[in-house]
């Protein structure tokens, strides 16, 4: 019979390993095709490419070539070009609509959440008026009244997130202020402002940033579809959303030219879905666990 | 009692509103408690335990409505401003909460949480902020306390974190310290461990201290006093010796007798308290323990036992046929 071994081991006091979170393959690739897009968004002008606007229209819906890899649209404009500063459009609403978002709809969350009361109940309903709101007729009167421009634009996809964030970090807020340590705070003379930035915050942090990635994937969309419309960014500038739309208008004759795009968005909103889904499921195990 | 008393809570009274009506969580207590005194308090869950100690942190629900003077070092704090309370809570008093696994912030690390509380209290820079920690973890016997400032409050076990608990409540050198129930969520062997921690700073560091817990052992060997609470009141006071040696409210018999032996023979039932406390929105015209009382006679539901003295002024008791321990053993 073998004898157990039952001496234990001496670094017990030591700290235990950090064990490593598993990610999986699929993570890591949503993330660097992310982290590609981000580069190469932020390098378009250092890049060695044809500039985007300039149009030669004796190679109009050029097939893909050495000169031209992707080839050229319907005016014969640089399809990589056009791609990749599309992919700066995209990236810029589909960043900064959530980050505004993030932060309005983050902070009145939690002030509602913890505060409660009359404060509450107003936010909570003007939100709910704010989400009543037709958007797609919202961000039509606004870009008639103020004129298409990436920054219009970006604030009417924000505004729109707002409700949404408020109502993750209220729900966040509701439960976590109710816990006893907000309770051993303010037994040990926590103001208010503290309880709020050093306590609950850097708990309602994480789903926050969780739901801001998958903000994002659902703002590029919709920049998109507002671009498709022709709400989007003003013509020559490009985003994906309204390259698939001019490319529409030759589907039969070169359908790359909708499909390239097309793709572009599918692996990017894909990728911060993934990726926001992984670093949910991560985030997830904890909370439950205290 | 001393006019020097640290902390006096005079006539107080906790109600709340509820859907099935007022609901009095505490019904006009008394107490007091003298400075690097301990005082127990105990009773069944639901008697009001907790809702007092919060009502002397004035840290009741936003609705509960409190009546009353909770009078501590000299100043009335249930008529303090916002600003006072919260001063006098950083430097004053302190608590240690049931459950470690709650009153700990899980998304910080056990330093952040330490040597915050301690630049925010003691004005310290961030590296004697961090060695008065370490210090601190030390002194509530925590192995290698620099690596655990490191680690967050899931990575550590229960007893661990309350002793981490235990050390954020010490880093402001409360006068104060209220422990709700300390142990309950505790393994039986930790629990001596952190009882005796308890007992060990709070003499060393000479502050007052309520003990809050259900479990008559726990406060027999560490407390100067002990309140016995049911429904709301406190219907037995006294200093801990004589309590134990002659209790007048037969709850607290009740209470005795229900703890566990080990000298009886295996398989004997134990003396449970029959029935179930009142519903505290229907408050009992008469004594709120005459229904499970085996003493009760007709007074007892016609009319409210007071809280008298007995012997001495320290012994109180609310009854009206209290048993005579010391005559009543052999008969």
């Amino acid at each position: 019979m073998a004898t157990l071994d039952l001496t234990i081991g001496e670094d017990v006091a030591a700290v235990p390993a950090r064990r490593k979170r598993r990610l999986g393959r699929l993570f890591w690739a949503a993330f660097g095709w992310m982290i590609f897009v981000f580069a190469v968004a932020l390098l378009a002008d250092v890049l060695p490419l044809p500039s985007p606007t300039d149009m030669d229209m004796l190679e109009r819906r050029a097939p893909i070539s050495a000169e031209h890899w992707l080839g050229t649209d319907g005016l014969g404009r640089d399809e990589l070009a056009r791609l990749v500063h599309g992919a700066r459009i995209s990236l810029v609403v589909g960043v900064c609509a959530p980050v505004i978002g993030l932060t309005f709809g983050g902070a009145l969350g939690m002030l509602a959440g913890y505060f409660r009361g009359r404060f509450e109940t107003f936010v909570v309903g003007s939100m709910d008026v704010l989400l009543a709101f037709p958007p797609l007729i919202l961000a039509l009167a606004v870009t008639a009244y103020l004129g298409q421009s990436i920054f219009n634009l970006t604030c009417i996809l924000g505004v729109l997130s707002i409700p949404a964030f408020m109502r993750v970090s209220r729900a966040a807020t509701l439960t976590l202020a109710r816990r006893e340590f907000v309770i051993a705070a303010q037994a040990i003379g926590a103001s208010h402002a503290r309880i709020l930035l050093r306590e609950l915050l850097p708990n309602v942090m994480l789903p926050l940033l969780v739901f801001f990635l998958l903000g994002v994937a659902v703002i590029i969309v919709a920049e998109g579809a507002l671009s498709f419309l022709g709400l989007g960014v003003p013509p020559p500038i490009s985003s994906w959303g309204s390259m698939i739309g001019e490319g529409r208008e030759s589907l039969e004759v070169a359908p790359q030219l909708a499909f390239f795009p097309a793709i572009a968005m599918f692996l990017t909103v894909l990728s911060f879905n993934l990726v926001g889904d992984a670093l949910r499921a991560l985030t997830d195990p904890r909370q439950g666990a205290l | 009692m001393s006019n020097a008393a640290l902390l006096s809570v005079e006539d107080v009274a906790v109600d709340l509103p509820t859907a099935r009506g007022n609901l009095r969580a505490v019904d006009r207590v008394d107490l007091a408690l003298g400075a690097g005194k301990t005082l127990g308090i105990v009773g069944e869950s639901g008697c009001g335990k907790t809702m007092l100690s919060r009502a002397i942190l004035q840290l009741l629900p936003k609705k509960a409505k409190l009546t009353g003077r909770v009078m501590f070092d000299g100043q009335d704090l249930a008529r303090c401003s916002a600003e006072t309370l919260r001063k006098l809570r950083a430097r004053s008093l302190a608590v240690v909460f049931q459950d470690p696994m709650t009153s700990l912030n899980p998304v910080l690390t056990v330093g952040t949480q330490l040597i915050e509380t301690l630049q925010e209290h003691l004005e310290l820079d961030a590296l004697s902020a961090r060695r008065r920690s370490v210090e601190l973890l030390a002194a509530v016997g925590i192995p290698a306390p620099e690596q655990r400032l490191t680690q967050y409050p899931h990575q550590l076990s229960g007893g661990m974190r309350q002793r981490v608990a235990i050390a954020i409540a010490l880093s402001c050198e409360p006068k104060l310290l209220i422990a709700d129930e300390p142990t309950t969520a505790l393994d039986v062997t930790i629990q001596a461990q952190i009882l005796d921690l308890l007992a060990r700073e709070q003499k060393r560091r000479q502050m007052a201290m309520i003990l809050i817990t259900h479990d008559l052992g726990v406060v027999a060997g560490r407390t100067d006093e002990v309140a016995v609470m049911y429904a709301g009141r406190v219907v037995e006071r006294a200093p801990t010796q004589i309590l134990f040696k002659q209790m007048h409210m037969p709850y607290t018999e009740a209470l005795l007798a229900a703890i566990p032996k080990l000298d009886t023979a295996p398989h004997t039932p134990l003396p449970a308290i029959s029935g179930r406390p009142p519903d505290p929105t229907r408050p009992l015209k008469g004594c709120s323990f005459a229904p499970r009382c085996r003493y009760a006679a007709s007074r007892c539901e016609a009319e409210k036992p007071l809280l008298a003295s007995a012997e001495t002024a320290s012994h109180q008791y609310a009854c009206f046929h209290p048993i005579k321990l010391a005559a009543g053993v052999g008969a």
